[in-house]
C-alpha cells in the first residue's frame, strides 16, 4: 500500500531553496558546522535528499561522500518525505514493558501499513522510534511531536481515525 | 554577591498588582528594615506565583518555601515576625499544599532525599531569578572569588563525587587530568545524550533546573581552565534544547557566562548542541566526533579526553548530573555533602522507575540503599498484586536483577559485582507476567541496531545473537543455544572497541544466569512460562464466563473472533496473531492463555 508521492525536489522549489540557502549562512562558520546544518534542515524542510547533500556539500566545501556518510549514520535525518501527520511508537524498554507492540498491530490494522511506512495517501507516516523519556506513562506514542501516553489499543484505534477525519474536514 | 538568609518573592501577575502586591512589597521592605532584617532577607519580584485570582496577592519565602497567600499590607508585619524572626510559619496565611509537582516527580517518599531534583517543579526554569534567589550561583561567586582551581578541583576529590553517566569515574580526577594536559585550548562537555531507554532523569533536570547544570559547568572550566563549553543534547528532548538555550542567554545578559564573570577575568561561554538519534554517540569520543560535524564512531582511548578530545585538544566530559551536583557541595560543604552516601559513593542518585512498579517516576536517593527499599518503600511495589520478577538496571549494556538480589545496596561496586550495571538511572522494575528470555531478545534487539559497525565482533557478533534468541522466541530452539550465547557473548565482550559493544552481552548473561528455566523450557518445551512468545501460546475463549458482549471481536487487530451477539465466540486460531488485546480487554475473564 505503500506509495511515496513523486514530488519535485526542494531544490527546484524557490522558497525551499531559500530556506537551504539561508541555513547554510547562518551556521556554516560554526565549528562542527555540519552536523548544525543538517539538524536545522531536517526541521526546517522535513528531509535531506541526495541532490540536497549533494548541495550542501559543495556550498559547504566538504566531499559528497562526508555528508551521505552523516545523514545515513542518524536515525534522525530522513532522505524521503514523510506524511502529513507522523505518528511514532516508541520502542524503549519501559513501552516495550508496558505494551507497545499491541499498539502498532492496532495501527497496522486501521491504516493497513507497518512503521517505516506512509498511507497511499500521504496522510499518515508510521514510524518507530527510541525512548523519548516519557517512560512513566508508557506506553507513549508521539503524534506530530505530541506525547500521548497510557494509551489503550481501543483508544489508540479511534485516535487514528480522528486523525483522517480532522483532514476529510479540513 | 552577598548571601542572604533567606528569599522572599512577590508575585508581580498583573491581577496580584491590581490587589495590592506593589504596597505589599513596599510593606515588607518597612518591615524588614524596622526590625533590622534587610541585610539578610532579600525581597525580590517574581512572575506569578500561585493562582493570582483565587491566592492573590501572594509571596513565596525560601529556602523554607512558605507559601503565604491573599495578604494585604496589615498582615505583612505579623508573618515578617513570626517567620523571620521567630523562625515558625504563620499557618492561618499558607496555602494548603498543592499537587504542584506533575506526574513524573510526586511528593518525595520517606527515604529519598532530594538535592539533584530539589528545585525542579518549584521554580521557573525560564527565569534565572528564580534559581538565584534559591541561592544560584553563589557557588560560582565563591569559586571565582575565593578560591583557586586546584582547590576547587581539591573539594571535588574530597567530596568522593563519582560521574553519573554510569561508569563512576571520580570527577575530580577528571578535572585533575585534564588541568594538567599541557595543551590548550581547553573543552568543557556536558553529556546530555540519555540514550538509555526507561531513563529521564537528566531530560527533566534540563527542563526543570537547566542553571544547577550551567553552573556546575562553569566551575568545572574554571577548574581545568576551559573556556568554552558544550551540552550535548539529544533531538529527542527538543523542551530541554530550548529551555537551555533560553537560560545560556539569561546567563549571559546576568553577567554569569561570557567573558570576565562576575568581574573575575574569567571568560567561559556554552553552546548546545543537538544529536540526531544515534545511541552511540552517548559514548563519549562518539559523542565529540558527533560535534565535529561527523558520524558518531567511538574510537580507541587512550587517548583519553582529558588529553586529546575535541578537535584534538584536552577535554573534559561529564554527564548532566554530575555538574549539577558540583554547585551544592561547594555551596553546602563537603561534611553535609559526605554524609550522604555509602563507603565508596558519596552523595545521592537520581533513578527513573518505571515498568510494573505501582509508583513510576523520577526519584532521588543517597547510595546505600536496597534495590527493595527503593521498589517496595518508595516505588509502592507491584502494580496489581502482581509477584515481582526482575529489575533491569543500567539500560541496555545493564542487566536484569532476581528477587534473590533485592536486599543488595545500590552502589557502582555492588550492581556491577552482580552482573549488573549502576549505569545513568533507569530502573526497570518487571513482574511475573515478563518473559526474560523475550527481555534479552528486545535489548539485542536495540543494541544490534545501535552498533555502529565499527568492530566486526559487535556488529555480527550481536546479530548472531539476536538471531539465536529470536529461534528460541519462536519454539525453534536447540540442543547447543546456550552455550554458544555464552560463548558469543564472551567473545563480543572481549574484543569490542567501546563499551557498547563490551556491555552488549549483559543482558543475555545475566538472564542465563538468573532465569536459566525459563530458557530451558523455550527450548526443550516449547513452552514459554510467561506466556508472551507469541509462537508458544494460544488464546482460547472460554465457554462459560463468555457473555458474547462482542467486545473482543470489535478490538481484535485482524479479524479473527466471530461469534453472534450473546453467543460465545470463538478465535480462529489461524488468523490470531496473540497480541492478546482480547485479553485484556474481555471484562469476564472469558480468554485462557495457554
Ligand atoms: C554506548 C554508550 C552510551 C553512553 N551513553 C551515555 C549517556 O547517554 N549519557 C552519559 O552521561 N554518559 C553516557 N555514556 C558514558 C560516557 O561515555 C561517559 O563515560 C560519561 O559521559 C562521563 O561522564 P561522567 O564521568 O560524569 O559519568 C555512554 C557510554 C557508552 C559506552
Ligand atoms: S563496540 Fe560496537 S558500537 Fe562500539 S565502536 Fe565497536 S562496533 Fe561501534
Ligand atoms: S521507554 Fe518509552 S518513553 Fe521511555
Amino acid at each position: 500500500m505503500t506509495t511515496t508521492p513523486k514530488q519535485p525536489d526542494p531544490l527546484d522549489n524557490p522558497q525551499m531553496k531559500q530556506i537551504i540557502d539561508n541555513t547554510i549562512a547562518e551556521f556554516s562558520e560554526q565549528n562542527g558546522a555540519l552536523m548544525v546544518v543538517l539538524n536545522h534542515l531536517q526541521e526546517r524542510i522535513g528531509y535531506i535528499t541526495k541532490p540536497m547533500q549533494a548541495y550542501i556539500a559543495r556550498k559547504m566545501n566538504v566531499p559528497v561522500s562526508k555528508v551521505h556518510g552523516v545523514v545515513s549514520f542518524y536515525s534522525f535525518f530522513t532522505t524521503e518525505p514523510r506524511g502529513k501527520h507522523v505518528v511514532k511508537f516508541c520502542i524503549g524498554t519501559a513501552c516495550y514493558v508496558g505494551g507497545v507492540s499491541q499498539l502498532i498491530d492496532k495501527a497496522k490494522q486501521v491504516l493497513g501499513i507497518e512503521p517505516g511506512q506512509t498511507t497511499s495517501d500521504g496522510l499518515i507516516t508510521l514510524e518507530v522510534c527510541r525512548c523519548v523519556g516519557a517512560c512513566s506513562q508508557a506506553p507513549v506514542v508521539v503524534i506530530d511531536d505530541q506525547n500521548h501516553g497510557r494509551v489503550k489499543p481501543s483508544q489508540f484505534g479511534r485516535m487514528l481515525t480522528d486523525i483522517q477525519k480532522s483532514e476529510v474536514v479540513a | 554577591m552577598a548571601y542572604y538568609r533567606s528569599t522572599v518573592l512577590v508575585s508581580m501577575d498583573p491581577v496580584c498588582i491590581e490587589k495590592g502586591a506593589l504596597e505589599i512589597k513596599e510593606q515588607l521592605i518597612k518591615e524588614l528594615a524596622l526590625l533590622k532584617l534587610s541585610e539578610e532577607v532579600q525581597v525580590l519580584d517574581s512572575p506569578r506565583l500561585g493562582d493570582p485570582e483565587t491566592e492573590g496577592p501572594d509571596i513565596l519565602v525560601y529556602p523554607e518555601g512558605s507559601h503565604y497567600i491573599q495578604l494585604s499590607p496589615a498582615t505583612v508585619g505579623p508573618i515578617v515576625l513570626e517567620h523571620f524572626v521567630k523562625g515558625r510559619e504563620l499557618q492561618q496565611y499558607k496555602a494548603q499544599m498543592r499537587d504542584v509537582l506533575d506526574e513524573e516527580l510526586g511528593e518525595p517518599k520517606d527515604k529519598e532525599i532530594r538535592i539533584i531534583l530539589e528545585n525542579i517543579g518549584k521554580i521557573d526554569p525560564r527565569n534565572i531569578e528564580d534559581y538565584i534567589a534559591v541561592d544560584g550561583y553563589q557557588a560560582l561567586a565563591k569559586v571565582l572569588g575565593e578560591m583557586s582551581p586546584e582547590e576547587v578541583i581539591q573539594t571535588i576529590l574530597d567530596s568522593k563525587l563519582r560521574g553519573r553517566g554510569g561508569a563512576g569515574f571520580p570527577t575530580g580526577l577528571k578535572w585533575k587530568f585534564a588541568r594538567q594536559a599541557p595543551d590548550t585550548p581547553k573543552y568543557m562537555i556536558c553529556n546530555a545524550d540519555e540514550g538509555d531507554p526507561g531513563a529521564f532523569m537528566n531530560r527533566k533536570v534540563l527542563e526543570g533546573d537547566p542553571h544547577s547544570v550551567l553552573e556546575g559547568m562553569a566551575i568545572g572550566a574554571y577548574a581545568v581552565g576551559a573556556n568554552q563549553g558544550y551540552v550535548y543534547c539529544r533531538a529527542e528532548y527538543p523542551i530541554a534544547v530550548s529551555t537551555l538555550n533560553t537560560a545560556i542567554e539569561q546567563a549571559r545578559e546576568y553577567g554569569l557566562l561570557g567573558k570576565d564573570i562576575l568581574g573575575s577575568g574569567f571568560d567561559f561561554d556554552i553552546e548546545v548542541r543537538m544529536g540526531a538519534g544515534a545511541f552511540v554517540c552517548g559514548e563519549e569520543t562518539a559523542l565529540m566526533a558527533s560535534i565535529e560535524g561527523g558520524r558518531g564512531e567511538p574510537r580507541a582511548r587512550p587517548p583519553f579526553p582529558a588529553s586529546k578530545g575535541l578537535w584534538g585538544k584536552p577535554t573534559n566530559i561529564n554527564n548532566v548530573e554530575t555538574y549539577a551536583n558540583v554547585p551544592k557541595i561547594i555551596h553546602r560543604g563537603l561534611e553535609w555533602y559526605t554524609s550522604m552516601g555509602s563507603e565508596k559513593s558519596k552523595g545521592t542518585k537520581t533513578f527513573a522507575l518505571a515498568g510494573d512498579v505501582a509508583h513510576t517516576g523520577l526519584i532521588e536517593v543517597p547510595f546505600g540503599l536496597t534495590l527493595r527499599e527503593i521498589i517496595y518503600d518508595i516505588g509502592g511495589g507491584i502494580k496489581g498484586g502482581k509477584a515481582f520478577k526482575a529489575v533491569q538496571t543500567g539500560g541496555p549494556m545493564g542487566g536484569c536483577l532476581p528477587a534473590s538480589d533485592l536486599d543488595l545496596p545500590v552502589d557502582y561496586e555492588t550492581l556491577g559485582a552482580a552482573g549488573s550495571i549502576m549505569g545513568s538511572g533507569g530502573m526497570i522494575v518487571m513482574d511475573e507476567g515478563t518473559c526474560m528470555v523475550d527481555i534479552a531478545r528486545f535489548f539485542m534487539e536495540f543494541t544490534q541496531d545501535e552498533s555502529c559497525g565499527k568492530c566486526v565482533p559487535c556488529r555480527v557478533g550481536t546479530r548472531r545473537l539476536l538471531e539465536i534468541l529470536e529461534k528460541i522466541c519462536a519454539g525453534n530452539g536447540e540442543e547447543g543455544d546456550i552455550e554458544e550465547l555464552e560463548e558469543l557473548s564472551e567473545q563480543i565482550r572481549k574484543n569490542s572497541l567501546c563499551g557498547l559493544g563490551q556491555g552488549a552481552p549483559n543482558p543475555v548473561l545475566s538472564t542465563l544466569n538468573h532465569f536459566m528455566d525459563e530458557y530451558k523450557a523455550h527450548i526443550y518445551e516449547k513452552r514459554c512460562p510467561a506466556k508472551v512468545c507469541r509462537a508458544l501460546i494460544k488464546y482460547e475463549i472460554i465457554d462459560g464466563p463468555c457473555t458474547g458482549c462482542t467486545v473482543c471481536a470489535r478490538n481484535c487487530p485482524v479479524g479473527a473472533i466471530t461469534g453472534e451477539r450473546k453467543q460465545t465466540h470463538i478465535i480462529d486460531q489461524d488468523i490470531c496473531i496473540k497480541c492478546g488485546i482480547c485479553y485484556q480487554v474481555c471484562q469476564f475473564d472469558a480468554i485462557n492463555v495457554s
